[in-house]
């Protein structure tokens, strides 16, 4: 029986629940003996200009070894993201201007955390203020600008150089338009970002929290100005990352270049309150979309303009806007489809990918606008998305956001969704209770999605070692940080050899072991870093076929795998001579190296259906159910694969309801710490309704697509609509998330005064 | 100051300041670093230990006032020590998938611990309610909670049948929520 498909249990496990996992501040390498500690002088203001730091005191308090400030730093400002305007770098101390609050200005090192932080407050900088600019609608017209050199805040931009065809919808029966605010998030991995770095000679070892081990060398050694050849980057494990730590951080370069100068290992461990304003956030998407089509319920035309907060540097939120372009069509069929972007920097923290990074903001305005064209011309939402999703004979789909549908079945997702929930019948009560005019009201809420994964990044490097003794050693390109890499990789070599997963060791994360890789992000990691494992161990058992030819002394297209003795056999001769991979190993190293080019990406998709309660009186919002239809193609590990989904679950109903970072006029950040951001504890969600649908993809062997960011992108226009769908007879036909208790009720306050929205 | 500690059993002591916080000392002096610090705030529970059987967040107790006492962190579970999660908690977290990255798992675990001890009938929501000061990122909870019910001893599909009967009552003509199954059968 295949060992694919079931649910193992995770390998790494018993570490995990029993000592804790490794992370950056759980270090135990000899070579971080006495390292000092780094604590980083922030920001305080949003925009000035510095006039002077004076570090006299904090070097002259206990335990403190050294402060440096920018003047001190011989590294240059760099331009964080390269599409971004060349202008828009960002120095690793500030020295003339800050941009946001926590932006770094100095370095303490000190023999003790304490001492760092006791310190650091005594680092006297003087600011002199200046203009904040926090809204990206406000930023554009470029009144304040926080690059005067660069003369504009527009970062880059993508088909915005005029305005649009006003006569793009002329002929459509209706047209829908609205405002939509997609908004920030913080990605707050509970592992907060951390570092530690030693040199040998002219060499540097990084222990970096981080999703992307061979990004993060290049980039590390491109700031310092050496060759990549002379790092080494090691992830440990990683508690949590989120998007957020793909690459690296600026942060890091300062951990490096302050080892180099001290001669000294350095160790940095941010807090919290540091994480909630020096981590790159995520979202952060001004919308407008604008929907036309037939009374019947076909949508003809359909427009989206983004303008993309970049926070104060651009980062890889520049390239966001690209991806929301891509998916913005969704899963429909629609004929006429026309975008544009802009990304404009503001006095906020940096802006990157977070958990779906582009698509869920694609998908939170294409189904915004199906419920606001349903709502128009007075149809079921769910049936309109029926009528208007790519009918499954029309893959490979040719989309009008410029991308190729590898597969799909949208209509028969949402079917599922809405057997599965009950949906007659929750209408029927949706409207029992409003006949009865009840405080509780139920919304039920429909969204279809389809999502890009391995998008951009398709190849993959792996390895695979049998060794004298039987054990193997696979390595991959892909880091994980709570996917569960190790059991799942483990899985594929497995089925391949037959060798129990009890022998298999996966390395990942190493730059010396494994030079080339792209991490794990964007949901690549099973249909690149899987694939390619399963290729180099097909490629052995050909490699151990051929060596064992001559000592079986038969043809190689006679050979195959007995996977219950991990062995080659003679097909059809039972009884017969066999040599295990073992043997093979102890004859001559038993090792593959390949590289998997799938070069397209895949289109995972599904339906979400959520039912909320709106209490019309205090405008809180209970989720009662979720049901995700999610289609990943195959599944190798449905246990693993439930667990992705659960967790992208989560996140979606925490960005219709909860979570958002807010920045006040001054550019201070409200939401600084756990205290004041909203993340859902196990109290505010409910268990959430699983249903499986398998489509393979055509791309790879294996017919696998991503699932790591589904949940995310498939829930949050489900849990948004929902709440509007409750609260729809009142005439609410839109409320910007997230829709906490405050919002709702002024959305039902202004209504009952006969304002609809 | 002098501190005492017992910790997982072992008597632990050191000098240390005043305001040296539980966690630092158990990551710092003792050197284990199962618990983990996720927050300034006493938000994220990742710092969770037993303090004479009593959940804390160790990043919220100074040590010296842990003096005397007695600390358990994960790592003094059983089978801690042989490297098995044997433990009822650290084995159904594994088997129900209870955890991904792991960050918050040792809080959440000795939450987990304290929350079987102090209630042998636990329920989806009193466990929910349970673990409300402890966040997790990755698992959206649904196996977490599993998992602390199949350590309690309950059956984590049990609420969930009992539901799927409901909604069946519920799409039944002239049933609606707030009556409760029996008004509604009769």
């Amino acid at each position: 029986m295949s060992i694919l498909g079931t649910r193992v249990v995770r390998t790494e496990d018993p570490v995990f629940l029993t000592r804790g996992a490794t992370y950056t501040d759980d270090l135990t390498d000899e070579r971080l003996t006495g390292a000092l500690h780094l604590t980083l002088v922030r920001s305080p203001v949003a925009h000035a200009t510095i006039t002077s730091i004076d570090t006299a005191e904090a070097l002259a308090s206990p335990g403190v070894v050294a402060v440096v400030t920018g003047a001190d730093l011989d590294l240059d400002p760099a331009l964080l993201f390269p599409g971004a305007n060349k202008s828009m770098t960002r120095p690793f101390l500030a020295t003339e201007r800050v941009r946001f609050v926590g932006e770094p200005v100095a370095a303490v090192l000190s023999e003790e955390l304490y001492q760092g932080e006791d310190a650091a407050e005594l680092v006297d900088v003087d600011y002199d203020p200046l203009p904040v600019v926090i809204d990206p609608l406000v930023a554009v017209n470029d009144e304040t600008l926080l690059f005067p050199e660069a003369g504009t805040n527009i970062a880059a931009a993508y088909d915005y150089d005029g305005e649009p065809d006003p006569g793009f919808f002329d002929g459509c029966e209706v047209v829908v338009t609205r405002d939509l605010v997609n908004q920030r998030l913080a990605a707050a991995p509970l592992e907060t970002r951390a570092a530690s770095a030693f040199w040998e000679g002219d060499k540097l070892t990084a222990y970096i929290s981080n999703q992307n081990a061979q990004g993060g060398r290049d980039e590390i050694a491109g700031w310092l100005g050496i060759d990549k050849d002379k790092v080494h980057v090691i992830l440990p494990d990683v508690g949590g990352g989120f998007g957020a730590k793909i690459g690296s951080d600026p942060e890091f370069a300062i951990v490096a270049w302050l080892a180099r100068q001290q001669g000294r290992p350095v160790r940095w461990n941010e807090s919290r309150s540091e994480n909630m304003t020096g981590m790159v956030q995520g979202r952060a998407q001004r919308q407008t979309i604008t929907i036309g089509g037939t009374r019947e319920g076909k949508v003809t035309h359909y427009r989206l303009d983004v303008t993309q907060d970049a926070g104060a540097y651009p980062r890889l939120g520049t390239f966001l806007p690209m991806f929301t372009r891509m998916m913005a069509p969704g899963t429909y069929d629609i004929p006429n489809v026309e975008s544009r972007a802009r990304v404009v920097v503001t006095n906020t923290t940096s802006i990157a990918a977070y958990r779906g990074a582009g698509r869920p903001e694609a998908t939170a305005a294409i189904e915004r606008a199906m419920d606001l064209f349903a709502a128009e011309i007075g149809k079921d939402p769910a049936e309109v998305r029926k009528l208007n999703v790519v009918s499954p004979d029309k893959f490979p789909f040719q989309t009008k956001g410029g991308v190729e549908y590898d597969s799909g079945e949208y209509a028969k997702a949402i079917d599922l969704a809405l057997a599965e929930s009950g949906y007659e019948g929750l209408r029927a009560e949706q409207k029992a209770r409003r006949e009865r005019g009840d405080v509780r009201q139920m919304g039920i809420g429909v969204s279809s999605y389809v999502e890009i994964t391995g998008g951009g990044a398709f190849a993959e490097d792996a390895s695979v070692e049998v060794h004298p003794d039987g054990s193997v050693t696979v390595l991959t390109g892909t880091s994980p940080h709570g996917q569960g890499h190790a059991t799942a990789w483990a899985m594929l070599a497995s089925e391949h050899l037959g060798i129990g997963l009890d022998k298999i060791t996966v390395k990942h994360g190493d730059t010396e072991l494994i030079p080339n890789g792209g991490g794990t992000m964007g949901s690549r990691s099973l249909q690149t870093g899987g694939i390619a494992v399963h290729q180099a161990a097909g490629e052995l058992v050909d490699l151990a076929k051929q060596r064992a030819a001559d000592l079986l002394e038969a043809s190689v297209d006679d050979l195959e795998v007995d996977t219950d003795t991990a062995s080659i056999t003679v097909r059809g001769v039972p009884g017969s001579k066999h040599v295990t991979f073992a043997e093979l190993a102890a004859a001559e190293q038993l090792k593959v190296d390949t590289t998997w080019d799938g070069k397209k990406a895949t289109f995972p998709f599904g339906a979400h259906v959520c039912v909320v309660e709106v209490d019309t009186e205090s405008g809180k919002v209970t989720v009662e159910k979720i049901i995700a239809v999610d289609d990943a193609g195959p599944i190798l590990n449905p246990l693993l694969c439930e667990g992705q989904r659960h967790g992208g679950i989560a996140q979606g109903i925490a960005q219709a309801l909860l979570e958002e970072v807010v920045y006040d006029d001054e550019g201070q950040p409200l939401t600084g710490t756990f205290a004041d951001y909203g993340i859902p504890s196990a109290a505010e969600l409910p268990s959430f309704d699983l249903v499986e649908m398998t489509t393979p993809t055509p791309v790879n062997p294996m017919g696998y697509k991503g699932i790591g960011e589904a949940g995310t992108i498939g829930s949050t226009p489900a849990t948004q609509s929902a709440v509007v769908d409750a609260l729809s007879h009142l005439g609410i036909r839109h409320i910007d998330m997230p829709l906490t208790p405050l919002r709702v009720w002024e959305a039902i306050q202004t209504a009952s005064e006969g304002v609809t929205k | 100051m002098k501190v005492q500690i017992s910790v997982n059993g072992e008597d632990t002591s050191a000098d240390v300041e005043p305001r040296l916080l539980l966690a630092h000392y158990l990551r710092e002096q003792v050197g284990l670093k199962a618990t983990n610090i996720g927050c300034d705030t006493t938000s994220c529970g990742a710092c969770t230990v037993l303090l004479d059987g009593e959940a804390v967040k160790s990043c919220t107790l100074l040590a010296v006032q842990a003096e005397g006492q007695s600390v358990t962190t994960m790592e003094g579970l059983e089978g801690a020590s042989e490297g098995q999660p044997t433990h009822p908690v650290t084995a159904a977290f594994r088997a129900e998938h209870g955890l991904q990255c792991g960050f918050c798992t040792p809080g959440m675990v000795m939450s987990a611990v304290s929350l079987i001890s102090h209630d042998d009938d636990l329920d989806e929501r009193k466990v929910r309610e349970g673990l409300e000061g402890n966040l997790c990122r990755c698992t959206g909870y649904h196996n977490i909670v599993r998992a602390v019910l199949v350590a309690a001893g309950k059956d984590p599909d049990a609420e969930q049948k009992a539901e799927a009967e409901s909604d069946a009552l519920r799409t039944a003509p002239g049933f609606s929520r707030g009556e409760s199954a029996e008004e509604a059968r009769a």
